[in-house]
């Protein structure tokens, strides 16, 4: 042994050298010290903040989803309801499917394995919808696979068994099922539920181990009962398809309210869609003409002038007015369609004279006719809660000139919508009360405004009568049997500050039966492109028909002479018709040239 | 009768060291007992697979204990050969699974050869420094360093850093022990230092993002920061006195990865708690405290270096696994040693502790 040499392995001197050997039981001690240093800080320092760290990764709040409320007709019919659906979900980063299992689970869920497979391309993925909103027996058929990885969830979906005969009323709900459009959207308080709400341990993967606490449940949403009647709405809404594919037109509208209420009992515009299909939810569809769209009236807002002249007093029924077929006006020309030298008040509104209109109204001071008007609610939104409402245009009276005055009086100058022109006609079938108009079912009769005295509405309405008799404007808006009264109305549209000549939207607006009126319906037709666009030629008809219908369906019964209806049956199979004629295009030809008949006063 | 048990017992037990097969039985119980739980606790296949391997390497253990380390000593150096012969054909022909290539089909079976280098580095290189206790040069540490590096690297390549740097461990112990002087440990640790940057270059992009991830795991902690996170939160959430057997949410639930394996301590300190924990760490060093005994009484260089070497790869082994799961060191795929489910480790674990007893039991013989 050589002490000395360095060379010399110093383990042959000492069993193992002393320092060495301490070295190392001084770090291994060094080292689980740290390490119990280490336990004790998180285990004993820190572990109220890991603990609450580690129990939010394992609890979570879950909705449990509520049903909305569904919407029905005012006879309990449902318009929109909510079906508990299932959606099928899968993570793709746990999920491993055999060949075999895509094959099965693409024969449950009616997939193609290619689709299966794209869902299926991101490994890292943890939640994936599979196929969503299918019916429970169908998700069962897929869960019974029990391929792990594949869960399914409980969703609600809406649903509208009326398709697009209600689509612009009901409007739609989103995917997160919220209101979009319509009552949906205008309703959304009452109709969604509040989701429950749970507290549950859930594991990595997402699967829930335990509940611990219900926290709140599911309150489901309140049903709402709107005024609309379901079959009045499908009549309305065939009526006015037809009238629009017939005439060629843009769009249309009709709104139908209950006379006595003021309730919306239909309301369709056209285009329209299909609130189950969003494919065919496309810009100008959705819109709610009748209740967003604004425009100039024309003629049906005559009756509202007259109506200020003679709650005025400034004119009686039969004063007389010089007409003609143009009346100069400053630097302005007011012309006639159906142009006479002289009309009584009450032919001015039978066979829809501006001219003489205009002259009647310019009797009166714009203060007059303003207030009338905007005590009517034009100007101002209907309140109907409906989302959207338009309100429409009616200047500050102040600013008018004469010849806005005079346009005024025919309804141009100003706009509205056509909830706004059917509500303002509530004025003629309560005696001179305004109705408020409403989408939900009342209860009991509203309380309306006293605008006009009601001897003044009933005048009123005894010449509106006389537009659809022979002699008037709107011929074709008679139903046999009925007495009904209303105004016609054809108005040029505006296109780039001009009026243009080639482009109107026909109006008709009114109500019946005339003894105990029970329907006002107002129509527009927008751009009628087949040659005929007169209010009396293209929106009477529909309004004619939506009144039958609305008639028979409500077994009203007739108020008018049956001898009447005899006349004109017999007249309608007459080869040649005597004057004066009941047929619409002989006398406005008539009436253009002219020569027409003196329309029977009654 | 009685001493036909008496005769039996000897016969079984006579190579067996008390102290130290009691620790073991006592850490594997414990292993048997969380694996359990974190399987679910509900399903006893795990933990009698376990069990199993148990048995297997405990067998492999009795066997070892019998063989006298002169014997040991004439194996060592057809072990490192083996092993490293496997290692090349690993690196030629192994398989890859999981993006390493670090097993071998012979044929017949699948192996690790990574894992018999565990044993067969510290044997050979203890049996080298025997040999030279005449005279040691510089040359022979180059040599041994050598030895140690050849393997190291392969098993590096694999890419198996916990493998590779406990074994790097196990031979650093013996040439450590074997008097390596301070000045070549200042000079290879400066060596080393300098070498770091580019040993960062050299590192798989994994590794690099396991160590960055330890600096900072809330860096990205949905992805490679996950498991310290998850590990932390679940060891913290025990406190004191843990949640209860069975009880632990985050293991139960599934947030801990790995947890019936490397990141069992994450469970087993959420059950059982800080108390558990302190526990755990007691039995280690129980057990290294026995093999290291064993060591500074081994007869002959060659037993004393590698008694020494097999208790400290032990320390080792506990220590990189707890670090890594507490949050301290970087994510390596080293299981707890005794505690953690799997054959392989387990084996050649047990083996390591079989020669412990072996070199412990056989002194007296040797001796004279």
């Amino acid at each position: 042994m050589n002490h000395a040499s360095t060379r010399v392995n110093p383990a042959l001197q000492l069993k193992l050298q002393g320092w060495r050997a301490r070295l190392l039981i001084i770090l291994l001690l060094t080292g689980f010290a740290t390490l119990a240093a280490r336990a004790f800080y998180l285990q004993g320092l820190n572990t109220e903040f890991l603990q609450a760290k580690g129990e939010a990764r394992f609890t979570r709040v879950v909705e449990m989803p509520a049903s909305r409320g569904p919407i029905l007709d005012r006879n309990g019919v449902p318009l929109a309801i909510s079906t508990p659906v299932e959606s099928i979900w899968i993570s793709p980063s746990e999920a491993e499917l055999t060949a075999d299992q895509k094959k099965q689970l693409g024969r449950a869920l009616g997939m193609e394995l290619k689709e299966i497979d794209a869902k299926l391309a991101d490994e890292d993925k943890t939640f994936v919808w599979l196929k969503r909103q299918i019916s429970p027996e169908q998700a069962a058929k897929a869960m019974a696979l029990k391929i792990p990885g594949v869960f399914q969830q409980r969703e609600f979906r809406r649903f509208y068994p009326q398709g697009e005969v209600m689509a612009h009323v009901i409007g739609f709900t989103g995917v997160d099922d919220n209101g979009q459009e319509g009552i949906e959207l205008a309703q959304q308080r009452q109709l969604a539920g509040q989701p429950g709400s749970r507290r549950v341990i859930k594991d990595r993967r997402g699967r829930i181990v335990e509940d611990i606490q219900h926290l709140r449940a599911p309150r489901d949403g309140s049903p709402l009962t709107l005024s609309i009647d379901h079959k009045l709405q499908y009549i309305a809404h065939k009526e006015l398809k037809d009238a629009v594919a017939a005439n060629r037109a843009k769009g249309g509208a009709a709104v139908v309210l209950d006379a006595q209420t003021g309730e919306v009992l239909a309301l369709v515009n056209q285009p329209d869609y299909n609130p189950n299909n969003r494919a065919t939810m496309k810009g100008g569809q959705t819109r709610n003409r009748s209740v967003t769209d604004v425009f100039e009236p024309g003629s049906t807002f005559k009756p509202f002038a007259v109506a200020a002249a003679l709650e005025a007093g400034t004119v009686k029924r039969d004063t007389l007015f010089q007409t003609g077929s143009t009346w100069q006006l400053g630097p302005n020309t007011i012309t006639d369609a159906h142009p006479r030298d002289a009309m009584t008040v009450a032919e001015i509104i039978q066979k829809s004279s501006n001219i003489g209109t205009a002259k009647l109204a310019l009797q009166l001071p714009a203060e007059k006719l303003w207030t009338l008007y905007s005590e009517l609610g034009f100007g101002t939104p209907p309140r109907t809660g409906f989302p959207g409402e338009a309100t429409g245009k009616l200047r500050a009276w102040k600013t008018w000139k004469p010849i806005e005055q005079a346009t005024m009086s025919y309804g141009y100058g100003l706009n509205v919508s056509l909830l706004q022109l059917a509500r303002a006609y509530t004025l003629f079938t309560n005696n001179g009360q305004l109705l408020p108009v409403t989408f939900q079912k009342r209860d009991s009769l509203p309380i309306g405004r006293q605008i006009l005295k009601p001897a003044t509405a009933e005048m009123m309405s005894a010449m509106l009568e006389t537009v659809v008799q022979p002699g008037g404007t709107a011929t074709k808006g008679q139903v046999p049997g009925y007495r009904l009264a209303g105004k016609t109305g054809t108005a040029r549209k505006l296109v780039n500050g001009r009026y243009v000549d080639d482009q109107h939207v026909a109006f008709f607006c009114g109500y019946g039966p005339v003894s105990d009126p029970r329907f006002i319906i107002a129509v527009s037709i927008d751009e009628p492109g087949a040659g005929k666009y007169y209010g009396g030629d293209v929106a009477a008809p529909v309004f004619a028909g939506i009144m039958a219908g609305a008639l028979r369906n409500a077994n009203v019964p007739p108020d008018a002479e049956t001898s009447g209806i005899l006349r004109r049956a017999t007249v309608d199979s007459a080869p040649s018709p005597p004057t004066p004629s009941p047929r619409a295009e002989l006398v406005s030809v008539q009436v253009a040239k002219g020569a027409g008949p003196s329309p029977r006063l009654r | 009768m009685v001493r036909l048990i008496n005769t039996v017992f000897n016969l079984v037990a006579r190579r067996l060291d008390g102290p130290l097969s009691i620790v073991i039985v006592v850490l594997v119980s414990l292993g048997l007992v969380v694996i359990y739980s974190a399987s679910g606790g509900t399903s006893f296949d795990r933990a009698m697979g376990q069990l199993r391997n148990f048995l297997v390497a405990i067998t492999a253990m009795w066997i070892v204990a019998n063989v006298p380390p002169q014997t040991l000593m004439r194996l060592a150096l057809p072990i490192y050969i083996g092993g490293l012969v496997l290692l090349i054909g690993v690196a030629l022909f192994g398989e890859i699974r999981n993006g390493a290539r670090r097993w071998l089909n012979l044929g017949f079976t699948t192996i690790q050869p990574s894992e018999i280098m565990k044993i067969g580095m510290p044997m050979l290189l203890a049996w080298y420094f025997h040999r030279k206790e005449e005279g040691l040069r510089a040359l022979d540490y180059a040599i041994a360093a050598l030895i140690l590096a050849i393997p190291t690297g392969l098993i590096m390549r694999q890419p198996d850093l916990g493998t590779s740097i406990l074994i790097f461990a196990s031979g650093f112990f013996v040439i450590f022990l074997a008097g390596l002087s301070w000045k070549i440990i200042i000079s290879m640790g400066t060596a080393f230092l300098a070498f770091l940057p580019f040993a960062w270059g050299m590192l798989h992009e994994y590794q690099r993002q396991r160590v960055l991830t330890l600096l900072d795991p809330s860096n990205d902690p949905l992805g490679r920061g996950y498991h310290i996170i998850q590990s932390t939160i679940a060891i913290g959430s025990g406190g004191v006195f843990g949640k209860g057997w069975l009880k632990g949410t985050q293991g139960q639930l599934d947030f801990i990865p790995e947890r019936t394996t490397d990141f069992i301590l994450a469970v087993f300190g959420e059950e059982f708690g800080l108390v558990g924990v302190l526990l755990l760490l007691a039995l280690y060093i129980v057990v290294i405290g026995r093999g290291l005994m064993i060591a500074l009484n081994a007869p002959n260089t060659f037993s004393r270096l590698l008694a020494a070497a097999i208790t400290l790869t032990f320390m080792t082994y506990a220590f990189v696994n707890i670090g890594m799961v507490a949050g301290i060191l970087p994510v390596v795929g080293v299981p707890l040693p005794l505690v953690s489910y799997g054959g392989t480790s387990m084996l050649s674990m047990l083996i390591g502790f079989g020669i412990l007893m072996s070199i412990s039991t056989h002194k007296r013989l040797v001796a004279s």
